[in-house]
């Protein structure tokens, strides 16, 4: 439905994202806000946003494999890891400079997926679940089993980024590189979701018999959506590497204490809605917000109340994240870019929809 | 083996196919042509068959034996999406819709196959994907126009009524630009102002078209009406094959359908 006085005209305008002028109004307003942010944010929000916009890239990525295809992965971290190594390794050891190791070590990652993809046409459901956690091992087994390469156990450093002589050496210069990347891979995967491919993976989540007998090629499509969601994965943890500094195997583990641990971002794609690119992003600001409630009472509840503090912090995140993920699959399982659509639906009937 | 002679002329030619499921026999030595300018339909009593042979024409199952060749070229041996991209698309008895999409993109993600631009330039949304998403979203309003669908386009399908996903699914099919229509009990579970309008559909799909039609029916006022040759199933047997006036008075349907070897009387319905 359209809003009131909105016609369209032409295809064009009825298949456009943004379209009307308050669409554009708020559109231009987060915009600008987000690319200030740093003039007048505490170095904190600063530091917080750009890990929320690596997460929201690793999320975007799972949001097409799974939130899109319906292929379950539990994987995504061991696929941030091979990108965060990828370009720490090409970039230290080769001397690649960083604005190629990015897109390098999405190429990598993307193909490290297509190899545990292979098994999606036979295996559905659990089966598929229980093979991407089994990617995730193996790949951390890597890591750990290449010490030359990658420091093994201990890890390895992870260099500032710099492009030309210029380097991104505080989190503020850093902001600026991460965040349009993020704006642009947002841009993408929203593209993808309403084009050819992105239809033909919603088919797939949707009736894969009736996708194959409309002409798609299911292998093809599962093989392009997991690659597609590696690649994204490998973006993320190339921009996640420099944040650190330094990378170990445990920064890429499946632990509730790891912000990109695959849990987490497996919840952000359920709460903001599967098959919505707004979704992971509502999805991602919510579960970012909870993690640092987290690890800001942490130190709290600590001194408050000394006999929980060998619980915390792993213990008191993950009833946090297990809470939020029931109430939100009771309250609204279609997740909260459904609420969004409701909500904008009401707004345009207002004063009807009362 | 040969060729059969007929194949070249005609749109569909299912040659002596064998299909079983562990100890069930679903098709034995099943034969049927379709001619380019034909609506067939396939009766016959439940489980005698007839989902059994659409599954096969159309790749979903593989028999054991025989052959099928779709407008003179064997595709026995290919899968379902090559089917599809030659020209073969169909509907479900038990409607097989993508329940999470709107009207529109069901449409819309059956031009899939008559699409030519590649996800990065789907992922820029720009020159030919942009070109070939309003070309093709015109093909689909036409097909949405056809059906009469315009108040469903942007509702999602699987809140809408039966009739209606039935009609979306008859839509989806005709957005693959058939060659051949395959249709399973398109009118199953309509009241009658529906199942009036789906026969409409057909017809003017069969004539303004010019897509061949085959199609399941239980009812047999509907096939008396709009089919031009009748094949009668049972047992996974081809027992009748013919104009629906020679079919209605074949003894062997009579009895398949009735139990017991009479000749017809006036206005039975088979
Ligand atoms: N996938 C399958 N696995 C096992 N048996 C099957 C399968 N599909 C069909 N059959 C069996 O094959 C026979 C023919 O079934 P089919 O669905 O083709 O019948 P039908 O003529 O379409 O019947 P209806 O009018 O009830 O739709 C039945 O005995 C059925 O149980
Ligand atoms: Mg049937």
């Amino acid at each position: 439905m359209l809003p009131c006085g909105t016609f369209n005209e032409t295809y064009a305008q009825d298949m456009a994202i943004v379209r009307t002028r308050l669409q554009w109004g708020l559109f231009i307003a987060v915009m600008v806000g987000v690319l200030t942010l740093p003039l007048y944010a505490s170095g904190y929000i600063v530091s917080t946003t750009i890990a929320t916009g690596v997460t929201l890239i690793a999320v975007l990525g799972l949001a097409i494999v799974t939130g899109y295809c319906g292929q379950f992965s539990l994987g995504q971290a061991g696929f941030i890891g091979v990108g965060a190594y990828t370009s720490a390794i090409l970039m230290t050891r080769y001397n690649m400079p960083f604005l190629l190791a990015v897109p390098a070590a999405g190429f990598v990652s993307a193909l490290v997926g297509l190899i545990f993809a292979v098994p999606s046409l036979r295996i559905k459901g659990f089966y598929l679940v229980m093979v991407t956690i089994g990617a995730h091992f193996i790949i951390i087994w890597t890591i750990v089993h290449l010490p030359k390469l990658t420091g093994g156990a201990d890890g390895m450093v992870a260099p500032w980024a710099s492009i030309g002589g210029f380097t991104f050496d505080s989190d503020i210069k850093y902001y600026y590189f991460v965040i349009p990347v993020v704006i642009l891979m947002t841009f993408l995967a929203k593209n993808i979701g309403r084009t050819r491919a992105g239809r033909a993976f919603v088919a797939i989540r949707d009736n894969d018999l009736a996708a194959e007998v409309m002409g798609i090629n299911l292998f093809s499509y599962k093989m392009l959506a997991f690659a597609m969601s590696a690649f994204y994965a490998g973006i993320a943890g190339a921009l996640w590497g420099p944040f650190l500094g330094r990378i170990s195997p445990e920064h890429f583990s499946n632990l509730v204490s790891v912000p990109l641990g695959a849990v987490w971002l497996l919840g952000m794609v359920i709460i903001g809605g599967t098959g919505s690119i707004l979704g992971a992003v509502l999805g991602t600001l919510f579960l970012r917000v909870l993690q640092e409630i987290v690890s800001a009472m942490t130190p709290i509840v600590a001194t408050q109340f000394p006999a929980l503090e060998r619980f915390a912090p792993a213990t008191f995140g993950g009833i946090l994240f297990g809470l939020a993920v029931i109430v939100f699959l009771i309250a609204e399982p279609r997740g909260l870019s459904h609420r969004w659509e409701i909500f904008k639906a009401s707004y345009r009937l207002w004063p009807f929809s009362r | 083996m040969q060729q059969p002679e007929t194949t070249r002329k005609s749109t569909l030619a299912v040659d002596n196919i064998f299909l079983s499921f562990g100890g069930i026999q679903a098709l034995k030595g099943v034969s049927l042509e379709v001619g380019e300018k034909e609506i067939v339909a396939i009766i016959g009593p439940n489980g005698a068959g007839k989902t059994s042979l659409l599954n096969s024409i159309n790749g979903f199952y593989r028999p054991q034996k025989g052959r099928i060749f779709f407008n003179g070229l064997e595709v026995t041996n290919l899968s379902s999406h090559r089917r599809a991209q030659l020209g073969l698309a169909r509907t479900f008895q038990n409607i097989e819709l993508y329940t999470g999409m709107t009207t529109l993109d069901n449409l819309m993600a059956a031009r899939h196959i008559h699409m030519k631009y590649n996800f990065l330039w789907g992922a820029l949304y720009f020159g030919k994907a942009h070109d070939e998403e309003i070309r093709h979203r015109r093909v689909v309003e036409d097909i949405i126009d056809f059906l009469e669908m315009e108040a469903i386009r942007k509702k999602v399908v699987g809140a809408l009524p039966y009739g209606k996903r039935k009609l979306v699914e008859l839509g989806r099919a005709l957005a693959l630009e058939p060659k051949l229509l395959l249709l399973d009990e398109p009118m199953a579970g309509m009241n009658t102002e529906e199942k009036e309008d789906m026969a409409r559909f057909i017809l003017d799909i069969y004539e303004e078209k010019g897509i061949p039609v085959v199609l399941i029916e239980h009812d047999m006022g509907v096939v008396m009406d709009i089919a031009d040759k009748v094949v009668v199933l049972d047992f996974g047997e081809k027992i009748a094959d013919g104009s629906s006036k020679e079919v209605k008075s074949n003894p062997r349907v009579i009895k398949a359908y009735l139990g017991e070897e009479e000749p017809a009387q006036t206005g039975t319905k088979v």
